[in-house]
């Protein structure tokens, strides 16, 4: 009796799933969709779901500035994550590994520094980019971007390190290396996967930030600003927004598929696998 | 368990034979590694809050030529009798609340449907947790132009066809748009931490259940749901933690607006700094939402730091 019960219920949900899933992608394929037509058919009444898709928008993107806001996206991306590893790794290994006194204060200071509003510090941190010249550069988003994703790095790096097994150490020490050695030699390649999905994560979260972004630079910044300029253009411009934002997501959407075999932990900073 | 092991850990360390020993430098030595982000970390996001405290008691406006002056309290006392101020606490309060529950409640829903065997259910975890991933001003954008735009928005022609009119989302409830995309992204996350959680929870122990005659919903009822609970403290304090920071989605679809409807702290502490320039003031609005954000934040911290010390439960 049981299972002929759910055997009714169980196809149900599944198209209940299936329902709530679409519900959750259509606004994404909405964006996609809008972005292949012409801006008379983006704003028709009713919507229309067949057209004679253009690729009109994807060319004219390259027409302004885009290509500026978009190298200086990347290279800030780029620098700030790289940075963030460099010094993720070694802070990691010495709250684990070789813990210091106190590791476990000192990971949940990182943690509380997450939990504090960025808006809180904004002015002094204006104030101290514009007295050393660093307002509108990269170089600053470089430092603001870096020391926000190096919290999220360390415990989820840490969580990794965690997970080596005890043996390794073991024959670390029968075979007397250096610590630096012992670092790079033997525990980096055997994290390797997870340094991957954690430069995966902090790179999502330096190419979307905005509240930065828009209050140190203006020209020279990244893709998220260049985008809040498209609201002074008004309503007929759906189908070029839809465009710019479809391949602006494009880099992250595919990092977050990527590392969505650890994507969990890194949100949860480690506490969750 | 595992932690204790590794803390135990102590070799024998012969390459610092050589070096100038003493128990002071060893010990720094072994702190070495760390310095560099936590001196990174200190510096560029903890003593801004310092300098901080110190400009929000002085009058200090950048389009004043009076020179800052030191007025103790002032910005503080003003506070709390600016009536804008106090609604943007309350829309804070207001907005964070229902995103956290929302995305809590959609996230679950989700993730009870994808926790089950069915074919293409990858393919339907992947499409779901994508609205995380995109950039918060991007899809605030689209939003606004192809979605709740009155006119041309798809919502806009699906309440028509339902016959509830075309309604103009962003001026009627402001407040709700703001809930409903951001709820939109962050459901996804919560999708993601929850389904975690389900999958981590034990199917003898359902399966043993079903076979002493168990209804499904008590098997959710009374087993899944205190397995679930630590996942699910932990999602809203994540979610709470990141949505308390609002401000792409406010920036882009409102400016705050209608009347300070949506203006949360983070957009308020903007607004008096980079619209008003009154450095003073925003300073203490900062600090008031970082008294905020903390006295929330911190209690929700140590309910979940059982996690966090376990280092994981799956």
């Amino acid at each position: 009796m049981n299972r002929r019960r759910s055997s009714i219920i169980d196809p149900l949900l599944t198209v209940l799933t299936w329902v709530g899933t679409l519900v959750m992608f259509t606004p994404i394929a909405w964006m996609i969709l809008t972005s292949f037509k012409t801006e008379e058919d983006a704003v028709s009444y009713p919507p229309k779901l067949f057209f004679s898709p253009t690729l009109d928008h994807y060319r004219r993107i390259f027409e302004n500035d885009f290509a500026s806001f978009a190298t200086v996206s990347i290279l800030v991306t780029v620098i700030s994550t790289a940075i963030v590893i460099v010094l993720a790794v070694p802070a990691a290994f010495a709250l684990t590994v070789r813990p210091v006194p106190k590791w476990r204060d000192v990971l949940f200071f990182f943690i509380s520094t997450k939990m504090m509003p960025i808006a809180a510090g904004i002015v002094p941190i204006y104030l101290v980019a514009r007295a050393f010249d660093l307002l509108n550069t990269s170089t600053v988003l470089v430092i603001v971007y870096t020391s926000m994703n190096l919290p999220l790095a360390i415990w989820m790096i840490r969580s990794f390190m965690v997970e080596i097994p005890r043996d390794v150490f073991d024959a670390v020490a029968v075979d007397g290396a250096g610590r630096i050695r012992e670092m790079v030699q033997i525990i980096v390649p055997l994290i390797k996967p997870g340094l991957a999905s954690t430069a995966l994560l902090c790179a999502i979260f330096a190419w979307n930030e905005f509240f930065l972004a828009v209050n140190l630079t203006t020209t020279v910044s990244t893709l998220p600003v260049f985008l809040q300029k498209f609201l002074s253009f008004g309503k007929l411009y759906t189908a070029q927004v839809a465009a710019v934002a479809t391949l602006i997501n494009i880099p992250v959407v595919i990092a977050g598929w990527l590392a969505q075999k650890s994507l969990t932990r890194g949100l949860t900073f480690g506490a969750v696998k | 368990m595992r932690m204790k092991i590794m803390t135990s850990i102590s070799l024998p360390d012969r390459s610092r034979a050589t070096r100038p020993s003493g128990r002071l430098a060893k010990g720094w030595w072994d702190r070495l590694p760390l310095l560099p982000a936590l001196v990174f970390v200190i510096l560029v996001t903890q003593l801004p809050f310092v300098i901080t405290l110190y400009y929000s008691l002085q009058r200090w406006n950048l389009v004043s030529t009076n020179a800052p002056r030191f007025v103790w309290f002032r910005n503080f006392v003003n506070a709390a009798t600016d009536a804008t101020f106090l609604k943007a606490v309350v829309n804070t309060g207001v907005m964070t609340f229902s995103i956290v529950v929302a995305s809590v409640l959609v996230g679950g829903l989700l993730a009870a449907g994808l926790n089950r065997e069915f074919r293409g259910r990858t393919i339907a975890r992947t499409l779901a947790i994508t609205p995380f991933f995109i950039m918060p001003v991007a899809a605030a954008l689209f939003w606004k132009t192809g979605i709740f735009d009155p006119t041309f928005g798809i919502l806009g022609w699906i309440t028509d066809e339902i016959g509830i009119g075309r309604i103009n989302w962003i001026s009627q409830y402001p407040k709700l748009t703001i809930i409903i995309i951001t709820t939109w992204q962050w459901s996804a996350f919560a999708l993601l931490i929850l389904l975690a959680g389900m999958q981590s929870f034990p199917t003898e122990v359902a399966e043993a259940a079903e076979v002493d005659g168990a209804s499904r919903l008590y098997v959710f009822r009374r087993l899944m749901l205190p397995h679930l609970r630590p996942f699910i403290e932990l999602t809203g304090l994540l979610v709470a933690m990141y949505v308390l920071e609002n401000f792409a989605a406010i920036a882009i679809l409102t400016n705050g607006g209608p009347a300070y409807s949506t203006t949360n702290l983070s957009y308020y502490v903007y607004l008096e700094a980079f619209s008003a320039f009154d450095l003073g003031r925003a300073s203490a609005f900062g600090m008031i939402s970082l008294a905020i954000a903390m006295a929330l934040t911190i209690p929700m911290l140590r309910v979940v730091s059982g996690i966090f010390k376990e280092g994981g439960r799956a």
